[in-house]
């Protein structure tokens, strides 16, 4: 078992096309982290190159304290995980757990004692004489994640392994990924475009957009403190709802004309106010806050989902659709106009430009 | 799948007839005089024939030329079927790891395959020319005293080698499509399970190409047996003399060249059998082949 360490990574494909723009990340031994971003941001391609499956163009991989940027992949010390499992066609269940074992020349009665205790653990004990072909998603998944324990590897490497699964599978195979890694304590580096997998699974959340790093840190930390724009709509669902907030005078108001006092050390002179779905709050269904964000909605949609229900609606002209998560089946008409507050300590502020988060000094007041 | 009404019963049969006309006509009836001929002594002249029961399978299966030349043939069919397969595997792996310029160097293997089989032989023929070809000037560079239709073993390398060199581009073509159907994460996965890439090969590659190998393997067998007639015809230049010749070779001379039409007859029923006992080890493989996925 070892830590894995990337030092400014970097991968350029042929046609100058860079896909993966300098990311270090310090995974420590043991932990779990989750690679989380929209197609095309690189994670995969970042999951390859610490398996060895693409090259690195620049920087630097350590495995545990070796220097592995030049090794093969069957060298690494790592096991993979597949999306779609990648077993091994023509040979049974058993020998495709055996496969990796055979050729590390490891004594055949050890092989033997792994193989039938990752089945064990898996509960595929009964498939082992089956070929993948007889078997079902969810069996093959398990087969896959066996023909990784078996390895006793230093670290798995999980790419995207449930996207292929139904939505019930999933959850469970989620939380079976999540207790074994407990179980072995096994460095992990997981990548999946489903914020709920990264969420629940991670130890470290490393969030990913064009190829560069936009947050790292635990899955509350980047929910609760969104490094920037990218991160608070890619994390949360519904996303967090994101208003221009602009200066006037010595006060800052939204689009509607609403003020919000806000101490800022900033010379900006607009902004981005944050706030997620579920900390907006109608005045008319609880107590009333005296500071924070208080405003009017118009009400557009009501979407119940059961337990709760998302308010669809805008402030002002030509305001985007703004999202309240609110307890309990409610009935509102379209047209209806709703009073909304938001706690201080539940608002964000960003960048305008870069979308980068700026602390607020001490909470928002309304005025 | 949208099922075609015909208009009248008859339609489809009406359809089907040029096809089976041009079975009829070219295949069954032949076969069909074959069989009725292997039991005959034909007069050279066509002055009639007298029919001598098994006398014709008799002569030609205790005849030691026959046997000779079905020694030939098997070593001939053997040599070919496993050079031509073998290296066409060997290049279609090395052309899938290619990566740069991939499409050149696959179209200039599959070049040969564009060319006429005759036309192709001719080539070959001329690679192999006493005195223009120059695989014979390397040949005797190299000290061997090549003559190709003179000495016995030099013509059956010649053969050997443009038959060879005639099948590789196809089944190059079916072994890079059946590579290139190996899902890439499987090979990904063996490359973490698996050091070695030779050993990969063997072990993971090469079992999934198995459709396809076995598909070829026949494929092969029935051009080294049968298709190969052309290049030894341009190889011996329609002067076998002493020189080795394959078995349907062998059919073309004594009936033609020997006007010994019933034992050139009972040769083809023999080979007729041979095909049909091939076909149905095929069909019976193939049913019991695994198939993927």
């Amino acid at each position: 078992m070892a830590g894995i360490q990337l030092n400014t990574l970097r991968k350029i494909y042929a046609g100058n096309v860079e896909a993966v723009k300098g990311i270090s990340i310090d995974i420590k031994d043991g932990e779990f982290i989750v690679l989380v971003g929209p197609s095309g941001c690189g994670k995969s391609t970042l999951l390859r190159m610490v398996a060895g499956l693409e090259t690195i163009t620049d920087g630097e991989l350590f495995i545990g304290d070796r220097l592995v940027n030049n090794v093969e992949p069957a060298d690494r010390d790592i096991a993979m995980v597949f999306q779609n499992y990648a077993l091994y066609p023509h040979m049974t269940v058993y020998n495709n757990l055996a496969y990796g074992l055979k050729n590390r020349s490891i004594p055949k009665d050890e092989i033997e004692k792994r193989v039938r205790k990752a089945a064990e653990i898996l509960e595929i004990g009964d498939f082992l004489d089956r070929r993948p072909r007889q078997l079902s998603g969810g069996q093959r998944q398990r087969v896959a994640m066996g023909r990784a324990i078996v390895r006793e590897p230093a670290a798995f490497l999980f790419d995207e392994p449930l996207s292929n699964l139904d939505a019930k599978l999933r959850v469970q195979m989620r939380m079976e990924i999540k207790k074994l890694q407990k179980e072995l304590g096994t460095t992990s580096l997981y990548v999946t475009h489903d914020q709920l997998e990264a969420m629940t699974l991670a130890d470290r959340l490393v969030v990913l957009s064009g190829g560069v790093v936009e947050q790292i840190g635990s899955p509350i930390d980047v929910y609760e403190k969104p490094a920037s724009t990218f991160v608070a709509t890619f994390i949360g669902s519904p996303a967090m709802n994101l208003l221009p907030l602009a200066k006037s005078g010595n006060e800052w108001k939204l689009d509607n004309g609403a003020t919000v006092d806000v101490k800022l050390n900033t010379d900006l002179s607009d902004l981005i106010l944050g706030v997620r779905p579920e900390d907006l709050v109608i005045e008319e269904l609880s107590e009333k806050f005296d500071t924070g964000l208080h405003t009017a909605l118009t009400v557009h949609v009501v979407e119940p989902v059961g337990a709760e229900s998302y308010v669809h609606g805008t402030i002002g002209e030509g305001s985007v659709d703004v999202v309240v998560r609110a307890p309990g089946k409610l009935h509102f008409e379209p047209g209806q106009i709703l009073k909304v507050t938001a706690k201080p300590e539940k608002l964000h502020t960003f960048d305008t430009k870069s979308g980068k988060r700026i602390e607020l000094e001490g909470a928002l007041e309304t005025a | 799948m949208k099922r075609v009404q015909f208009s009248h019963p008859l339609m489809p049969y009406m359809l089907l007839l040029p096809q089976l006309a041009i079975v009829g006509v070219f295949f069954l009836w032949p076969a069909a005089e074959a069989i009725r001929a292997s039991f005959y002594l034909e007069d050279p002249f066509g002055f009639g024939s007298t029919f001598v029961g098994l006398d014709n399978f008799k002569d030609v299966v205790s005849a030691s030329e026959y046997s000779r030349t079905a020694w030939f043939t098997l070593i001939f069919s053997a040599a070919v079927t496993f050079f031509s397969l073998s290296i066409a595997l060997l290049l279609a792996v090395k052309a899938d790891n290619v990566i740069k310029g991939a499409s050149t160097y696959r179209t200039l293997l599959m070049w040969v395959y564009a060319i006429a089989p005759p036309v192709a032989g001719l080539v070959g023929v001329m690679l192999f020319d006493q005195h223009i070809g120059p695989l014979n000037d390397l040949a005797h560079a190299l000290g061997w005293n090549m003559q190709i239709g003179v000495n016995y073993f030099d013509t059956a390398f010649a053969m050997t080698v443009i038959a060879v060199w005639k099948q590789i581009p196809i089944n190059f073509i079916f072994f890079l499509s059946g590579l290139q159907s190996v899902p890439k994460s499987v090979q990904e996965a063996a490359a973490v399970d698996c050091r070695s890439s030779s050993r990969r090969f063997w072990t993971v590659t090469f079992p999934l190409l198995a459709p396809t190998s076995f598909f070829l393997l026949i494929i092969n067998i029935t051009y080294a047996l049968f298709d190969t007639f052309g290049i030894i015809d341009l190889v011996l230049k329609g002067e076998p003399g002493n020189n080795p010749v394959t078995l349907v070779y062998k059919v073309f001379l004594d009936g033609f060249r020997g006007n010994d039409l019933g034992g050139s007859s009972a040769q083809s029923v023999i080979l007729m059998i041979l095909v049909f006992a091939l076909t149905v080890v095929q069909f019976r493989m193939i049913e019991r082949r695994v198939h993927y996925s």
